[in-house]
C-alpha cells in the first residue's frame, strides 16, 4: 500500500468572473501552478508555495490562496507537519530540508517584553527638535583612555583606539552571500546600506566584482568552506567576520544546492558549476578557542591590524562562556545568531529544534561579560528574528550594540516568507540564480524599498528612545530597567534580568 | 564658613521639595580628625546592629574615636534612626595589590553593611567630611543636626521631592562615597545602564535611587581609571557626535574615545549635579539642559544652584552670576 498523495497544502482559486486571462500568472509563478489550455487558465495547486506571486501581479485581483484546505483529523501531538514529515522521510530516506527561520511555534520573546516612556518626573525628548543620536561604533573599545597634558594645557589622546566601524544606526544586514541570494538582490541591500551609513555582510559567498564600488560598506565572512577568500577580498572589506555557526542551523556548516550555482557564482565562491557547496561542519583550523584566537589574529596580521574582526556565534546554550572567550582574543565584535535566525537552506531538524532564543542569548552574555568586567570592550551584534524597530530597541535594551536584519530585508525586497528558498525558483528574483528570475528584482528600485525600511526603523527607534527620556543610543544598552516583562515566568525573567509589568 | 548661609539658601527654594527629605555636606567638618575616615552612620537600634558593625570595623582597622552625633529634637521630625559618626583608621597592609588600599576597604565595608540590610546604613565615609541629612524641611534638619554649629570650606545641599523612596532618610541627599559627595535634581534615564556598568567594577547600588551612582561614577573615573574631573564629567555628559564631527582632528580623537571607552558610563535624562570632593566642586547638567542651574562668583567664592534665589540669599553682593550651557563642567577648585 502506497502513502498516497497528502492533502493539498495551499489551494489556488481564480475568480472566473474577474479573471482577463491576460496570463500575467502564468509567466509569473515560476513554481508552474498555472497553465493555458484551451480558452482556459488551469491551475495545479499542488505546486504552490504561498509566494503569493501571483496574487501581486494579478492586474484584476482575480486569484485567492487558501492555506490547508482539506483538513487532517486534529490531534495536538500528531500535528500536521509532523505527520507529514513522517510521509516525506518514508518516501524518501533523506533529512528533510527547509529555509527561512525557525517554524515551530515557540513563544516569541520579544512580544513578552514591553518598552518604558517617560511621564512627569522626568520630560520626553523630541527627536524632531532635538538632538537624538544612534550613531553606533562597532569595534573594540579601549578598557581605560590615558591623556597627555601638554604646556599649553591642551589635553591629547595618548591611548591608540583599535579601528571601529561607524553606523549611522544600529541597524545592520546580516550575511546573505551571493548564491543563496542574487546578485540584484546583494546590490539592493548593498546600495540600502551605502545611502543610510550601515553595513552588510557578504555572507560566505565571496564577493562580486559588482559589489566593489559599495566595498567600504560590506563586512566579508570566512566560513569554515573559506569560499571566495582570498587576500584581495579581506582588504576589500571594511570588516571581517569569521562565521562559525548560524542560528538557523547551529553546529553544522553551511549549504548552498548546487541548482544555484551559475557560472559567475562559480567564479565568485570558487569551486565548480553546479555542485553543491556544502561547508565544513566545524572549522577545520579551529578545534578550540585557542586556535580561533589565532585565526583572528592572522586575519588581522593580514590586513595589517586595519580591520575589525568579528566572530559570529548561534545562540547555544553555552553562548555566554563562549562568547567571553571570544571576547579575550582580539576578536572587535561579537555576533550572536538566534534560534529564529533564518537560511536559505538547512536540515528542518536543525532549523527547528537547535539553538536557543536570541532574546535569552544577549542577555545572558551582556551579563556574563559584565561579571568579567570585559563587555564595553567589545561589541555584540544581536540577530536572528529582528521583525521590527521594536526588537531592535528591545534587543538594545538586553544589551545588543547593535543588530543584524536578514529577512526583514529581503521582505522589503518583496519576499512573502514562503521558505523554499533552496529550490532555486523564488519568483521575487531575490534567492534564485535564474537570469530571467533575477531581472524581476531591479535594484534601483529595491534599493530604495530596503533603505526605506532601515530609515524608518531607525526613526521609529529614536521616537521610542525619545520618548523613554534617552537621546544617545549608549544610554539604552544594556537598560534592561527600562524593559518589563508581560506574562513571562520568573526563571526567563531572572534570565533577561528584567522585572514583571508592574513592578 | 559655617552651615547657616546655607541653610538660609536651601530655605529660599522650599516649593522644589515636599518636606521628605533634606541633606547637607561640609567639607573640613573634622579638622581634628583629618587622617581619619569619618563614618556617618543611621542605626536603626543600638543593641545589635551596632555591635556587627563595630566588630567589622575592628577586624579591618582600628576606630579611633566614636559618638553619637549630636542632635536636637524638632516638633515635625520624626526620629527613625540613630546617626552616629566612627572616626576610623583602616591597616592599610589587610588590601593587598591596590594602590589605594585605604579607600578600597572602607568602600568595601560600605558597600557589605549597606548591602547586607542589618539595620545600619553608612550614609558618609570621607575622610574631614560629614553629611547630615534626615527626613523632613530643610530648616528642620539643619536645625535638628543644628547645622550651623559645623564649618566648612565647601558645602553641598539639597532639598528633596521624593517619588521613589518618600521619607526614606537614606533616600535624602546629598549621597557620598569616601571622598565624593553629590546632590542631585532630575531622573537618571540611563540609570539602568549605568549601574550594570558600575556593577561590573564591584561597586553595589544599595540606596533604591539614581543618584548615587553619580558618586560611584565619579569615584571610578577619577580614582581608578585616573581621569581628570573635567574628563570625568565630560565622560558622563559628552559633547553630541554632530559636535565632534566638527572639532578639529586632535579634539576629535580625544573626545571620541572618551565616548567609545565610557559609553556605558554616560549619563541620560534630565539632571542638574553637583558633585564634590576634598579639593574640587563640579557642577553640570545634562546635555540639553532639562534642569537649571545657575553660577554665581564672588572673589574666590563659587556657588553652584538651581535658583539664583539661594545665591542672593548666602551672598547679597555676589559680582557675576551666570547661566552655563548645557553639559559644560562648573569647576571650582580649593584655593591653596
Amino acid at each position: 500500500m502506497t502513502i498516497g498523495s497528502l492533502p493539498l497544502r495551499y489551494k489556488i482559486s481564480i475568480d472566473r468572473e474577474r479573471c482577463m486571462e491576460c496570463e500575467r500568472c502564468i509567466d509569473n509563478c515560476s513554481y508552474g501552478v498555472f497553465r493555458r489550455e484551451g480558452d482556459r487558465i488551469l491551475v495545479d495547486s499542488r505546486k504552490c508555495t504561498a509566494c503569493h506571486r501571483c496574487i501581486a501581479m494579478c492586474p484584476r485581483d482575480a486569484i485567492t490562496l487558501e492555506e490547508c484546505p482539506c483538513d487532517y483529523r486534529s490531534h495536538p501531538l500528531w500535528t500536521r507537519q509532523a505527520r507529514e514529515a513522517i510521509y516525506n522521510q518514508a518516501n524518501s530516506g533523506k533529512i528533510i530540508l527547509s529555509g527561512m527561520g525557525n517554524a515551530q511555534d515557540y513563544p516569541v520573546i520579544f512580544d513578552r517584553l514591553v518598552l518604558d516612556a517617560c511621564q512627569v518626573t522626568n520630560p520626553s525628548i523630541d527627536p524632531l527638535r532635538e538632538p537624538m543620536e544612534v550613531r553606533t561604533y562597532i569595534g573594540k573599545k579601549p578598557s581605560r583612555i590615558e591623556v597627555m597634558r601638554k604646556e599649553n594645557g591642551d589635553v591629547e589622546l595618548a591611548t591608540t583606539v583599535a579601528p571601529n566601524l561607524q553606523a549611522e544606526t544600529p541597524i545592520m544586514i546580516g550575511h546573505m552571500s551571493y548564491g543563496a541570494i542574487s546578485l540584484n538582490a546583494q546590490l539592493s541591500m548593498a546600495r540600502a546600506v551605502a545611502e543610510t551609513g550601515t553595513f552588510m555582510g557578504t555572507g560566505e559567498g565571496g564577493l562580486h566584482s559588482r559589489l566593489y564600488p559599495y566595498q567600504e560598506h560590506m563586512i566579508v565572512q570566512v566560513a569554515s568552506g573559506r569560499f571566495g577568500v582570498d587576500i584581495d577580498y579581506l582588504e576589500r572589506g571594511s570588516a571581517i567576520e569569521i562565521k562559525i555557526g548560524q542560528g538557523a542551523k547551529p553546529g553544522i556548516g553551511g549549504h548552498l544546492p548546487g541548482e544555484k550555482v551559475c557560472m559567475d557564482v562559480s567564479c565568485t565562491r570558487m569551486i565548480p558549476l553546479g555542485s553543491d557547496a556544502i561547508s565544513p561542519a566545524p572549522h577545520h583550523d579551529i578545534y578550540s578557542i585557542e586556535d580561533l584566537a589565532q585565526l583572528v589574529r592572522s586575519l588581522k596580521e593580514a590586513t595589517e591590524w586595519k580591520k575589525p574582526v568579528f566572530v559570529k556565534i548561534a545562540a547555544v546554550h553555552n553562548a555566554a562562556a563562549i562568547a567571553a572567550g571570544i571576547a579575550r582574543s582580539s576578536a572587535d565584535a561579537i555576533v550572536i545568531d538566534g534560534f529564529r535566525g533564518g537560511t536559505g537552506a538547512a536540515p528542518r531538524v536543525f532549523r527547528d529544534h537547535v539553538g536557543i532564543p536570541i532574546e535569552a542569548a544577549v542577555a545572558s552574555v551582556d551579563a556574563k561579560l559584565r561579571s568579567q568586567g570585559i563587555r564595553n570592550e567589545v561589541s555584540l551584534i544581536a540577530s536572528g528574528g529582528i521583525r521590527e524597530s521594536a526588537d531592535v530597541a528591545k534587543a538594545i535594551a538586553l544589551g545588543a550594540d547593535a543588530v543584524y536584519i536578514g529577512t526583514a530585508a529581503l521582505v522589503a525586497m518583496g519576499c512573502r516568507v514562503c521558505g523554499s528558498c533552496y529550490r532555486n525558483l523564488c519568483p521575487w528574483g531575490i534567492a534564485t540564480q535564474e537570469e530571467r528570475l533575477v531581472q524581476r528584482l531591479d535594484p534601483e528600485v529595491a534599493s530604495h524599498q530596503v533603505a526605506n525600511l532601515i530609515k524608518a526603523w531607525t526613526l521609529e527607534l529614536a521616537e521610542l528612545m525619545g520618548a523613554a527620556g534617552i537621546n544617545s543610543i549608549e544610554s539604552l544598552r544594556g537598560n534592561r530597567d527600562r524593559l518589563r516583562g508581560y506574562m513571562l515566568d520568573e526563571s526567563l525573567m531572572s534570565v533577561l534580568d528584567v522585572k514583571q509589568v508592574g513592578a | 564658613m559655617d552651615g547657616s548661609a546655607i541653610k538660609r539658601a536651601l530655605s529660599m527654594m522650599n516649593e522644589r521639595g515636599s518636606g521628605e527629605g533634606a541633606g547637607y555636606v561640609a567639607y573640613g567638618a573634622y579638622p581634628e580628625y583629618e587622617d581619619c575616615y569619618a563614618l556617618h552612620v543611621f542605626f536603626d537600634n543600638i543593641h545589635e546592629t551596632k555591635r556587627t558593625l563595630e566588630a567589622m570595623l575592628e577586624q579591618w582597622g582600628h576606630i579611633v574615636h566614636d559618638e553619637r552625633i549630636r542632635t536636637y529634637d524638632q516638633p515635625n521630625l520624626r526620629t527613625v534612626h540613630i546617626p552616629w559618626r566612627y572616626f576610623f583608621k583602616p591597616y592599610a597592609g589587610l588590601m593587598a595589590h591596590s594602590t589605594s588600599p585605604e579607600d578600597d576597604i572602607v568602600s568595601q565595608i560600605v558597600m557589605k553593611i549597606n548591602t547586607a540590610h542589618t539595620g545600619a546604613l553608612i550614609y558618609s565615609s570621607g575622610k574631614n567630611v560629614g553629611v547630615f541629612k534626615a527626613a523632613g524641611w530643610p530648616e528642620e534638619v539643619a536645625d535638628f543636626y543644628r547645622i550651623e554649629d559645623y564649618e566648612g570650606y565647601i558645602w553641598l545641599a539639597h532639598n528633596r521631592y521624593p517619588t521613589n523612596t518618600p521619607g526614606w532618610w537614606g533616600g535624602a541627599h546629598p549621597f557620598n562615597l569616601l571622598d565624593w559627595s553629590v546632590v542631585h535634581n532630575g531622573e537618571i534615564t540611563s540609570y539602568g545602564t549605568n549601574r550594570r556598568y558600575i556593577e561590573s567594577y564591584g561597586y553595589i547600588c544599595t540606596m533604591f535611587t539614581d543618584t548615587e551612582v553619580v558618586a560611584y561614577l565619579m569615584d571610578h573615573l577619577v580614582r581608578k581609571q585616573n581621569l581628570d574631573a573635567d574628563l570625568a564629567v565630560r565622560a558622563l555628559a559628552p559633547p553630541f557626535w554632530d559636535d565632534i564631527d566638527r572639532m578639529p582632528e586632535k579634539e576629535q580623537d580625544l573626545n571620541r574615545a572618551l565616548r567609545l571607552a565610557y559609553g556605558p558610563a554616560m549619563m541620560n535624562g534630565p539632571f542638574a549635579i553637583v558633585v564634590a570632593n576634598h579639593e574640587m566642586m563640579v557642577g553640570f547638567t545634562d546635555r540639553i539642559k532639562l534642569r537649571p542651574l545657575v553660577v554665581g562668583e564672588h572673589g574666590d567664592r563659587l556657588y553652584i544652584s538651581s535658583e539664583e534665589a539661594a545665591i542672593r540669599a548666602m551672598d547679597p553682593n555676589v559680582e557675576r552670576i551666570s547661566m552655563p550651557p548645557a553639559g559644560k563642567p562648573i569647576i571650582g577648585r580649593v584655593a591653596r
